[in-house]
């Protein structure tokens, strides 16, 4: 091995880490300004909440730094420890948890709060890449597809206990992992029919739906050559959904809690509630909508700094970047993310590594999720799920485990070249 | 590498896909629909409207007529009220517990972040003692303000009062009034309102969601200051308006009292008046309430309002018409024979006055002589062109200013009557001629002016041919503005030489004619005495003059209702406003103005029965046709009036205005005399 690749920071994808600080530091700029005081101008002040980040993006940076020192084999082979730990912390919280805003999913250490959650996001991805990078496995193969949603499943489970819904619903998004490592398309295709016939048979009668998925799976089979094996799958299919549209009422109403219920209903404009349960989403969207094309400048935003946007350093921070810096801003911070996500995807691709290509993908589809749910939220896309802006949301533990997911893909990349693995 | 290579650009393509449907829903929200600033602004703007201080009204020397003077508002804020003395606050603002809760209640609805009054105007004595305690109720704080005070407490037709602005006012005003905003809703308070409210300012603040200010908008870059609204510099002098007001004292009328050489009106005595103070205050509703069922009408401004016929007064103008025409001369006579015959009736004469010329018809107010004159103008161009004649004659008649409006400075002026060819030729059936009508000729028969109207006539004279259209106001603001309207001349179309004869005639009535007994020593007047008769009760006694004759300072026209004679009430009372005017103080004895001040000339209320009462004073009129007539109309009227009472009665309780009818309705338009 020559000089150039003993050093630590060989081959390390500085693009990445570059988009990486610029979304913290777009971040902890927004953090001052949604908390910012006119009494309290100083931007290093521990007591604040921008003070904090401030201190959480140095470890951040800290803890990513530890990452590209250590062994790259080092995560593969530990992968079912850090699994094991963060299952045992999930079920930890349960027992003695702190419970905030109705979620039971802190472990108070010191002064800080340590949320498992937001770990078991990158110790699942990093398992769930050991199993699938595994010789003889196939994950059109049903033994293997059940253990690959096992280990999905289990931390969902006990996140689903806390009950935390917007960080169950984020493991949802290593469907992606599945598919691009050979999951049959039927089930995308599945999980986007789920997702519009729920919502259309919340809107509209079950039996118009039900008239219209007859009408199209006719017009399908008259089309189509009549294989035998199509018009089994087509009537398989007609059933499923048929069953499926009439069911999403009554579990709607038996399973969801009131107030989710009441996000949805406001999301899907059955009900309008401007200073009830709708209030939030539309304070949000009059911060983003009041930023117009330049924005309100920095520390101008009436909407944050007046606290009418609850929330605002954290789930909804982007009002802030909506509101202070315009659709310039938003479409800075949006492409940004695009810029990321694509070239995470770039990365996975380029290696020999099937652990780090699968790892990869996970790390895409976690951010993508939580970028694109959390966006939506605020604009009234998607009903309200607590779920945080990666990197440029207030909070430790949610920057601390999106760094780690972030930079052991960058250390594993780094190593690309290196022995396969 | 794997067999599912191509799979990244599915995954690559639904992340760009969506990325690009946030961005689309991010450049509609924030660049296509900008309703969303609308709304920001409206969350976090409170637009605090400063009001400026309105405008002082002083009369022609300087003397406040109207100023301010602080009163409190207490306002709460629900929100922020904690648990505290309820008892003691509604002892010191002398409301009791259920007061108490109803405005509570009141301010909840409205808004439980937002201030609202809680009880308002409250005096400078009870926000003292609440003051000290007001750190005991949270939530509960006081806002100075201020309310109009009359010092004198004079002049309360001709100031007019404010009051907060109606729905349709704060309709029409388009978003400038809010509700609870003060307006001028009568007199010089309406019709200067723009000038004396000044300018509002504005503050705009920022609040947080709870509602608490948290500094200026913009710097202050929107704000504007409040300027206060302009002094107004009034024609009214005190001094004689408090006398005026004073003489009138328990009897019903008007004086006016006008500067020939300027238009500017010198007293403008309404009566019966009230104190402008309680219009203002937390009593003021009581007070109107009391005002609106009082039968004279406190609230009537008679100068400008109630129709007289103006009776014998008129007969300077009959002269001045004719002599203009070329009818008469001064020295054309007349015979009086006691009467004039006019067609199949007769117009009686007060006294047998013989041969009669300009100047003795004027000063002994001859009948007979102004219904030959009156004739002679009719009938100048034949018997069959009577109408045409009379269609010319009105026409000089209102460029005098009787049928028109003068376009004073005051709101609800009344243009008052004088027939038209179509009036008569539909109450008559087109056959009407000279004898028809000549009650004119006496100001009598269908022709009705204002107070303001024969003072304004007066003035005429007073100048020889012109007047300036009368007005309220002298000089607005510190730069003493006068509105050019009021600097032109107005010329009536009669030659100044005709003037000389006809002013002849009216000092001779002061000095030996009707109103002798109202000369002043010292001071040339010339004057005319009218009685303006009156179907429903005593006369009404008219009397319009100027004084001095050749350097006419003040002219004046006063009205008393039922006073009878001309010369026993109006006469003196002109006489006594017209000496303090000009000298500063009435030589004649005190005891006699007095007697004049307690005299008490109130028409009967509803339902009381005139007693009989014997006439004493000379005017224009036969004393026996009149008391014949009078015990001739007492007896039907007492009948007919208690039929129309009651159905008054009835009426009035919705409508204060037909109290009136004391001024307008009852007033005799019989022509046949």
């Amino acid at each position: 091995m020559n000089n150039q690749q003993r050093s630590f920071f060989f081959n390390v994808d500085w693009l990445t880490v570059f988009l990486y600080l610029a979304l913290c530091t777009i971040g902890w700029f927004n953090i001052h300004a949604a908390v910012y005081d006119e009494q309290h101008p100083s931007i290093i002040d521990l007591s604040t909440n921008y003070g904090k980040q401030f201190i959480f993006i140095i470890s951040a940076v800290v803890l990513g730094t530890v990452i590209l020192l250590l062994d790259s084999r080092f995560f593969n082979a530990l992968a079912p420890v850090f699994y094991v730990v963060t299952v045992f912390l999930l079920l930890v919280v349960l027992v003695v948890g702190r419970n905030v805003g109705g979620n039971q999913a802190w472990i108070p250490i010191g002064s800080f709060r340590l949320q498992p959650s937001e770990f078991a996001k990158f110790t699942t991805c990093l398992l769930l890449a050991r199993y699938l990078s595994g010789t003889n496995i196939r994950i059109t193969e049903f033994k293997s597809l059940a253990t690959a949603a096992a280990i999905i499943g289990c931390p969902m489970l006990l996140i689903m206990l806390q009950p935390d819904a917007g960080s169950t619903l984020v493991f949802c998004s290593l469907i992606f992992v599945l598919y691009r490592e050979g999951l049959s398309p039927m089930f995308l295709i599945a999980a986007g029919l789920a997702i519009g016939l729920g919502i259309s048979s919340l809107l509209f009668n079950p039996w118009y739906i039900i008239g219209v998925l007859v009408l199209a799976t006719v017009a399908i089979l008259a089309t189509m050559r009549r294989t035998q094996q199509l018009m089994a799958t087509m009537i398989i299919g007609l059933v499923l959904c048929i069953s499926y549209v009439l069911t999403v009422k009554p579990l709607y109403f038996n399973v969801l809690k009131p107030h989710q219920r009441a996000r949805i209903d406001e999301l899907l404009g059955i009900t309008s509630d401007l200073r009830g349960i709708g209030y939030n989403v539309n304070q949000s969207k009059i911060a983003i909508g009041s930023g117009q094309l330049w924005g309100k400048g920095y520390l101008q935003g009436t909407q944050t700094k007046y606290s009418f946007v609850p929330e605002q350093s954290t789930d909804f921070i982007f009002c802030t970047v909506g509101e202070e810096w315009g659709f310039i801003g938003t479409s800075v911070v949006i492409c940004l993310y695009l810029f990321l996500l694509l070239r995470i995807i770039y990365m996975a691709e380029r290696q020999r590594a099937s652990f780090s290509r699968i790892y990869g993908y996970g790390v895409a589809s976690i951010i993508f999720f939580h970028f694109f749910i959390n966006i939506s939220m605020t604009i009234g896309f998607m009903p309200v799920i607590g779920i945080p802006l990666p990197f440029i949301s207030y909070g430790g533990s949610s920057l601390w485990s999106f760094t780690i997911l972030l930079f052991i893909l960058i250390k594993l990349d780094s190593n690309r070249l290196g022995a396969l693995m | 590498m794997n067999n599912y290579f191509e799979r990244r650009y599915v995954v690559t393509g639904i992340f760009i896909t969506l990325a690009l449907v946030l961005l689309g829903r991010l450049f509609y929200i924030q660049i296509v629909d900008d309703r969303y600033s609308v709304f920001a602004s409206k969350n976090v703007l409170r637009k605090t409207i400063i009001y400026p201080a309105r405008g002082p009204i002083l009369d022609r020397k300087g003397r406040i007529l109207v100023q301010n003077e602080p009163v409190y508002d207490v306002t709460v804020i629900p929100k922020q009220v904690k648990p505290f003395d309820t008892l003691e606050l509604c002892r010191l603002l002398g409301i009791d517990k259920a007061g108490f809760d109803k405005r509570f209640s009141k301010a909840l609805k409205y808004s439980p972040y937002r201030e609202s009054a809680f009880e308002k105007q409250i005096s400078v004595r009870m926000y003292a003692s609440l003051q000290e305690r007001l750190y005991n109720f949270p939530g509960f704080s006081v806002q100075p303000r201020t309310v109009r005070t009359y010092p004198d407490s004079v002049a309360a037709q001709f100031l007019g009062y404010i009051g907060e602005a109606s729905p349709e006012v704060i309709k029409r005003s388009n978003g400038y009034y809010s509700p609870g905003d003060y307006i001028g809703i009568s007199g010089v308070e309406r019709s200067y309102d723009s000038i004396l409210r000044g300018q509002r300012g504005v503050r705009n603040l920022m609040v947080d969601s709870r509602n608490v200010p948290k500094g200026s908008f913009a710097n202050g870059a929107y704000d504007t200051a409040a300027v206060a609204g302009e002094r107004l510099i009034s024609s009214l002098d005190i001094d004689i308006q408090k006398l005026g007001e004073k003489l009138m004292k328990n009897k019903v009328g008007s004086i006016v009292a006008i500067e020939p050489s300027s238009g500017e009106i010198l007293a403008f005595v309404s009566s019966p008046t009230y104190d402008p103070n309680l219009m203002v205050g937390r009593e003021r509703g009581n007070n109107v309430a009391r005002m609106y069922k009082d039968p004279y009408n406190p609230f009537l401004v008679r100068p400008i309002q109630a129709y007289y016929p103006p009776g014998s007064s008129f007969k300077p103008l009959d002269a001045l018409i004719a002599l203009q025409e070329g009818i008469i001369t001064p020295q054309t006579t007349y015979f009086c024979p006691h009467y004039y015959q006019a067609g199949n009736h007769r117009v009686g004469c007060e006294h047998f006055d013989g041969v009669t010329d300009l100047r003795k018809g004027i000063a002994q107010s001859c009948n007979t002589y102004f219904c030959n004159v009156f004739n002679q103008l009719m009938i100048r161009d034949g018997s069959r062109n009577v109408h045409r004649s009379f269609a010319s004659w009105k026409e000089n008649v209102n460029k005098f200013g009787f049928g028109v409006k003068l376009g004073l400075d005051l709101p609800h002026e009344r243009r008052g009557f004088i027939p038209t060819v179509k009036f008569y030729d539909n109450r008559f059936k087109n056959r009407w001629g000279s004898s028809t009508i000549i009650s004119l000729a006496i100001g009598q028969g269908e022709m009705l002016s204002t107070p303001l109207q024969m003072a304004n006539v007066e003035c005429t004279i007073a100048n020889r041919g012109y007047y300036y259209i009368p007005h309220l106001i002298k000089a607005i603001g510190d730069k003493q503005v006068v509105k050019t309207e009021f600097t032109k001349k107005n010329y009536v179309g009669v030659n100044a030489e005709y003037f000389e004869p006809v002013i002849d005639g009216m000092q001779a009535v002061v000095d030996h004619g009707t109103a002798v007994e109202s000369r002043i020593p010292g001071i040339i007047m010339c004057g005319k005495t009218g009685t303006a008769q009156n179907s429903h009760g005593k006369n009404h006694s008219i009397f319009v003059g100027f004084a001095p004759r050749d350097t006419p300072r003040i002219a004046i026209a006063v009205i008393v209702e039922n006073g009878g004679y001309g010369a026993s009430w109006a006469a003196p009372i002109a006489s006594y406003m017209i000496e303090k005017y000009i000298r500063g103080y009435i030589t004649k004895p005190k005891a006699q103005v007095e007697y004049i001040m307690n005299k008490n000339l109130l028409p009967p209320p509803p339902g009381w029965k005139p007693p009989v009462k014997k006439l004493s004073k000379r005017d224009s009129l036969k004393r026996d046709s009149l008391r014949k007539d009078s015990l001739k109309r007492l007896k039907s009227d007492t009948t007919k009036k208690q039929l129309e009472l009651k159905s008054a009665s009835r009426k009035n309780r919705k409508e204060p205005d037909s109290m009136n009818r004391f001024t307008v309705a009852l007033i005799n338009r019989k022509e046949d005399e």
